[in-house]
């Protein structure tokens, strides 16, 4: 089961993050659990800066803008 | 001949039939002409910059920036504002992560005035449908209103106004992923670039050029000689306070600048609005009001307020 974290806040960019990564896992059946994570102080703590930022088990994968779907395919499956 | 034209030709006067030199045909005309050109350049400036990655992220800026002197990080700040993209939703972590690289807060402010006034769409748009010295000029001033606002700031040591959990924050230490390596995964990637970016752009621009195109064809010349032109003291004061609550990206407003440019409206008063628009907003001072308290966002405000009036009665003065 992989740890994933959404940082970032304020834009619906985030939002879409999340809709894009729970919907993937759904489709490739991978167990998640997923989060958002909004706290200023939490998001600067894993070294982001610009959101929407990404974390797969404690490790930044993404930072800064929409990723792409392959991306979003290959964090859930390797 | 301008393909752009030979299309807004086509258009407007053969297949609408409308008649040469009314209001409605030189609308259309600019508002076909000025999508096609704007859409058309804006994909293959994003392409061309998402293939080279030569765009920088805010968190190597930060690097850059921190713990170096004054001397080096002020002009260090703007040049990398102009050069480096971020959304306004990333100023709140971007103002702190700066502030706890040790970054002064006068240069974090001068990047981030610069950053949403310049960018390489906006120099590439102006240049093409407006003209080079202008793109130089609203560069040039860009720049140095950047560097002056930060400046300001930074004299009137105006840091016990930046709310107090900034200070408290900790950044981590984290190897930020990698950009791509191969011929295609960087068309790839371009391609993205071009889809979540002009994604992003395009209502501004289209709502930008649909102003322009409006104030192109209805508004008759008079009406700015009368409120906007050189004659009236107040225009340029009026034309930055107007830019306040309009919020726009750099790309939208340049259609509106250049359909105000053709009217007669001095280029100070077109460029105290550009910067108004682009460089303050509400939703900016919003997000800003998260980090710091609110006499330092008056400050912040009123130095940019006065920079850009100054700005617009310079150049007034230069070019009349």
């Amino acid at each position: 089961m992989k740890d994933i974290k959404v940082l970032g806040g304020c834009c619906g960019n985030c939002d879409t993050v999340m809709r894009m990564i729970a919907d993937k896992a759904k489709a490739l059946g991978a167990e998640i659990a997923l989060e958002k994570v909004t706290d200023m102080a939490a998001i600067m703590a894993h070294g982001v800066m610009s959101t929407p930022g990404v974390v797969i088990d404690g490790k930044v994968v993404h930072a800064g803008g929409m990723p792409s779907a392959a991306a979003v395919e290959k964090w859930l499956t390797e | 001949m301008d393909p752009f034209l030979a299309v807004a030709d086509l258009v407007a006067y053969t297949l609408l039939g409308l008649p040469p030199g009314s209001p409605t045909a030189a609308a259309v005309h600019f508002f076909v002409e000025d999508s096609l050109k704007i859409f058309v350049l804006l994909v293959a400036i994003v392409f061309a910059i998402g293939f080279f990655r030569s765009m920088l992220a805010p968190e190597k800026v930060r690097r850059i920036l921190g713990g170096r002197s004054r001397l080096f990080s002020f002009p260090a700040a703007v040049g990398l504002g102009a050069v480096t993209p971020f959304c306004s939703c990333s100023s709140v972590p971007l103002f702190i992560g700066f502030l706890e690289a040790g970054v002064p807060l006068g240069v974090t402010m001068s990047f981030l005035i610069a950053s949403p006034m310049i960018n390489e769409i906006a120099v590439v748009l102006l240049a093409t449908t407006i003209g080079v010295e202008f793109m130089l000029v609203y560069v040039a001033t860009g720049l140095v209103v950047g560097l002056a606002g930060g400046l300001a700031i930074d004299r009137l040591r105006l840091e016990h106004w930046v709310e107090d959990y900034v200070w408290k924050i900790r950044m981590g230490q984290t190897q930020l992923p990698d950009g791509p390596a191969t011929l295609s995964e960087r068309l790839a990637f371009a391609w993205h670039q071009v889809r979540e970016i002009v994604g992003r752009l395009w209502p501004y621009v289209l709502g930008g050029i649909a102003i322009g195109a409006v104030l192109h064809g209805y508004v008759p010349r008079d009406f700015f000689l009368e409120y906007a032109g050189a004659d009236n003291p107040f225009a340029v004061p009026l034309a930055v306070l107007a830019g306040i609550p309009l919020y726009s990206n750099a790309t939208g407003v340049i259609p509106v600048a250049e359909a105000l440019l053709g009217k007669g409206v001095p280029v100070g008063t077109v460029l105290a609005l550009m910067m108004s628009i682009a460089a303050l907003s509400l939703p900016e001072i919003i997000m800003l009001k998260k980090v710091i308290k609110m006499p330092l966002i008056a400050v912040f405000v009123a130095i940019l307020f006065v920079a850009f009036v100054a700005v617009g009665y310079l150049f007034n003065a230069l070019y009349s």
